[in-house]
């Protein structure tokens, strides 16, 4: 390690990195994606992607979902220190992969080519639940939901067929089963 | 139809509903209607600061010596941005502040208008909550809940943003109702299950000690008394951080001292060497912990405190306990003396031999330093400080640097709220504003800033303010012309490359103190240290106490960083076989 002229302590070992999905519920007002966000900024914290939207206006909550990777520490701290912001009502964190977790992210793609292309895009696309939104002699918006790594592949398949240009969503995610984030 | 009242009342009458009396504060533009309104409400005084900075550490002091939330009054903008130190501080050190401020009008708000700053926003990062009121309506409901977030769980600074137009408009003023819970955020989430296993745990120990912080203050002077029946009935050692000064007798034989990087040798030591460590409301600081990696290897870790991120947040522990320090101890001594009534007895044969130890550890004696007849040592002129103010109830508020560590480890306090110090952010310049609100609290008490004459400069304008209000605060500078913290380290760390650490151009302490309209002394020799201090005491003004100490003096023992406790530097004799060398550098 090259020397630096830091005044704190040196970095210790590091640990493992972990991708885990944390779900935030807070109440919908002024600022509080800047504090949920401004925590991860200020503390150091990853976001991978962020999702968040209104999901029960009555009480006005919205739901944030956030992908973040980090040491077993790092996850249990961002999952305390986001507890205690006060407009945060609960938090919940699983690991990516975990079985009893439906996770998605929604990506649309736009194609510019021939029929035949625009024809084999479709293919490729077709384990994704593909469905065109709009149409044009020479072009095609598809949506496609899937997870992040196989967006990625599809993205890096269709450059062939004419994709000109993406746009994706953070990953939401919900429980299998009867069961809810508790 | 109930009465309708402005924005401007409805920021006092919550102030009266939450028992305010003082309010740190300075007047600007956008805070207008709130100042015209103060004259309709005797019970509540506003003290005027010279800074904004300045009323932000006067409230901490006010907040800190007698457990209320202090109150500050600024104005947008920059009255907003100077308040920022201050809250910052607050938010590290875990001092309750309410800060209310000024706002343009809400139709200016993002216009760049006039002394318009992203209050809310600057101020997000450095307050527990903050809220930008939009509505009238609001604005009591908010007010409250800044009271409530400020003073409940880990306590800290809160800020409410108030446009001018809100001030001048009228709504309704709803009483205040004490909420259960924020969102169902609880302090207490431990069970009698904990309890017994951490009575388990201290009935096998050999080695233990309790490691105390600043979260026994915080609990209330209740819990400091049952701390010192916790460590008698227990018999065990007992070690406090910085912030902790105060809640255990500084002079009692079962008290190690203060530990961390200026810490003991036998504190130090007995942290390295335990068996099991009892973290009461502290965090496991990195000034306290040194290298992480090789922090107490052999101990089972328990950690008792309020905020549950606090808990292995630095260091893993064996067992968290989540809870208010208070509710914790009571209810251990309750379960010890109920189910362990012969506890002390018992164990007293478990740990003889860690007395042993921890007393050839002292015969150290670590807090020596060589005196001299000819220049007055920093740490003697504490020493005599200390023996001649013990007997008369002393609040002590410090700056930051050597002067601060001196203050700690040679002043001993045995009552809480009696402490005052930057801990978390250090910043230098908080003592003298502190000590003005420490003595708006306490206007009978002898308060004393221990200052370093670089770290005072920072707020002095606040001699101002102690003037104005007649508050005979006592401003102990050891004058040693450089910043001696900064100095040190570079004489240790920096082959003596004194950059920019010698303050040339100095104020004449005396002459400043007479600019002033208080009470200027110096002292030059040790043999009339007494004397002048004792002048001090006497007076009945505020005073700049200028005392001409070594300029070369170092502050000992220290952990040498990059090392674990049990390596310290123990003063000049030591020193030759303990140089601090390559990666330690990197690392104090």
């Amino acid at each position: 390690m090259a020397k630096s002229k830091s005044a704190y302590s040196d970095p210790g070992k590091k640990g493992k990195l972990d991708t885990h999905i944390i779900v935030v519920w807070v109440d919908n007002e002024a600022g509080v994606l800047a504090r949920v966000v401004g925590l991860f900024s200020g503390r150091g914290y990853n976001i991978e992607s962020l999702a968040v939207a209104e999901v029960d206006p009555k009480r006005g909550i919205s739901r944030i979902t956030i992908v973040t990777t980090g040491t077993p520490q790092v996850i249990e701290q961002i999952k305390l220190q986001l507890g205690k912001l006060v407009p945060v009502h609960k938090v919940a964190d699983f690991m990516r992969g975990d079985k009893k977790i439906i996770f998605k992210e929604m990506a649309l793609l736009k194609l510019v080519g021939n029929t035949s292309k625009r024809n084999k895009a479709l293919k490729v696309c077709k384990k994704f639940n593909p469905v065109v939104l709009d149409k044009t002699q020479k072009s095609v918006v598809l949506q496609i939901t899937a997870l992040r790594r196989e967006i990625d592949t599809v993205m890096g398949d269709l450059k062939k067929f004419g994709l000109v240009s993406v746009s994706r969503t953070g990953a939401v995610a919900m429980t299998r089963g009867s069961e809810i984030f508790k | 139809m109930s009465k309708l009242y402005t924005g401007a009342e409805i920021v006092f009458k919550c102030m009266e509903d939450q028992k305010v009396e003082f309010i740190f504060g300075y007047p600007g533009g956008a805070v207008l209607p709130i100042y015209d309104e103060l004259k309709n409400h005797d019970s509540i005084k506003h003290i005027l600061a010279r800074h904004e900075q300045g009323a932000g550490h006067a409230a901490e002091g006010y907040a800190r010596s007698c457990g209320k939330p202090g109150v500050v009054l600024v104005t947008s903008g920059p009255g907003a941005t100077n308040v920022v130190t201050a809250l910052t501080d607050a938010y590290m050190d875990s001092i309750p502040l309410v800060c209310i401020s000024g706002q343009v009008p809400t139709h200016l708000i993002g216009t760049d208008a006039f002394q318009e700053c992203d209050t809310t926003g600057i101020t997000r990062p450095c307050t527990k909550h903050n809220w930008l009121v939009k509505d009238v309506k609001d604005l009591a409901k908010t007010i409250h809940k800044a009271f409530e977030v400020a003073t409940t769980g880990r306590p800290g600074p809160v800020l409410v943003d108030i446009p001018k137009d809100i001030q001048f408009q009228k709504a309704k003023y709803t009483n205040f109702k004490k909420q259960k819970k924020l969102n169902g955020k609880s302090n207490n989430r431990f069970s009698q299950k904990d309890i017994d296993k951490l009575i388990e745990m201290m009935s096998k120990a050999k080695q233990p000690i309790f490691y105390t912080g600043g979260g026994v203050i915080n609990s209330g002077p209740k819990a400091s008394g049952q701390l010192r029946e916790l460590v008698s009935i227990t018999g065990f050692p007992i070690t406090s951080t910085l912030q902790g000064l105060g809640s255990f007798p500084g002079d009692d034989n079962q008290f190690l001292g203060m530990l961390g990087m200026h810490g003991t040798y036998e504190a130090n030591n007995a942290m390295h060497d335990c068996d099991l460590m009892i973290n009461i409301g502290a965090r496991f600081d990195d000034r306290i912990t040194g290298k992480i990696d090789e922090f107490s290897p052999k101990s089972k870790k328990v950690h008792i405190d309020i905020d549950p991120s606090s808990i292995n947040k630095n260091v893993k522990v064996d067992l968290p306990i989540v809870g208010d320090v208070s509710e914790v101890i009571s209810l251990l001594i309750k379960t010890i003396k109920k189910h362990k009534p012969n506890f002390l007895n018992s164990n007293k044969e478990n740990i003889s031999k860690w007395w042993e130890q921890i007393g050839k550890w002292r015969s150290v004696n670590s807090l020596n330093f060589i005196n001299s007849d000819k220049t007055i040592k920093p740490q003697f002129a504490i020493q005599r400080l200390y023996e001649l103010t013990k007997n008369k109830d002393t609040f002590i508020t410090t700056e930051v640097g050597q002067h601060q560590m001196w203050a700690a480890q040679h002043y001993k306090f045995d009552k809480p709220n009696r402490w005052m110090t930057s801990g978390g952010l250090g910043t230098m310049g908080y003592g003298l504003p502190a000590a003005v609100g420490v003595q708006i609290a306490h206007p009978d008490k002898l308060v004393v800033d221990i200052a370093g004459e670089a770290s005072v400069l920072m707020t002095m304008q606040e001699m101002s303010t102690a003037v104005q209000y007649n508050l005979p605060i006592k401003i102990f500078i050891l004058n040693n012309e450089y910043m001696g913290m900064v100095r040190q380290w570079q004489e240790l760390l920096h082959e003596k490359n004194y950059s920019e650490s010698y303050t040339a151009a100095l104020p004449d302490f005396v002459k400043l103190a007479e600019a002033y309209g208080c009470v200027g002394i110096r002292a030059k020799t040790p043999d009339e240290l007494d004397q002048k201090i004792q002048e001090m005491i006497d007076v009945k003004k505020p005073v700049i106490f200028d005392c001409l100490v070594d300029k070369e003096e170092n502050c000992f023992p220290m952990i040498p960083s990059g090392k674990p406790h049990n390596q310290m530097l123990l003063g000049p004799n030591d020193q030759k076989e303990n140089k601090i060398t390559g990666k330690g550098k990197t690392l104090v």
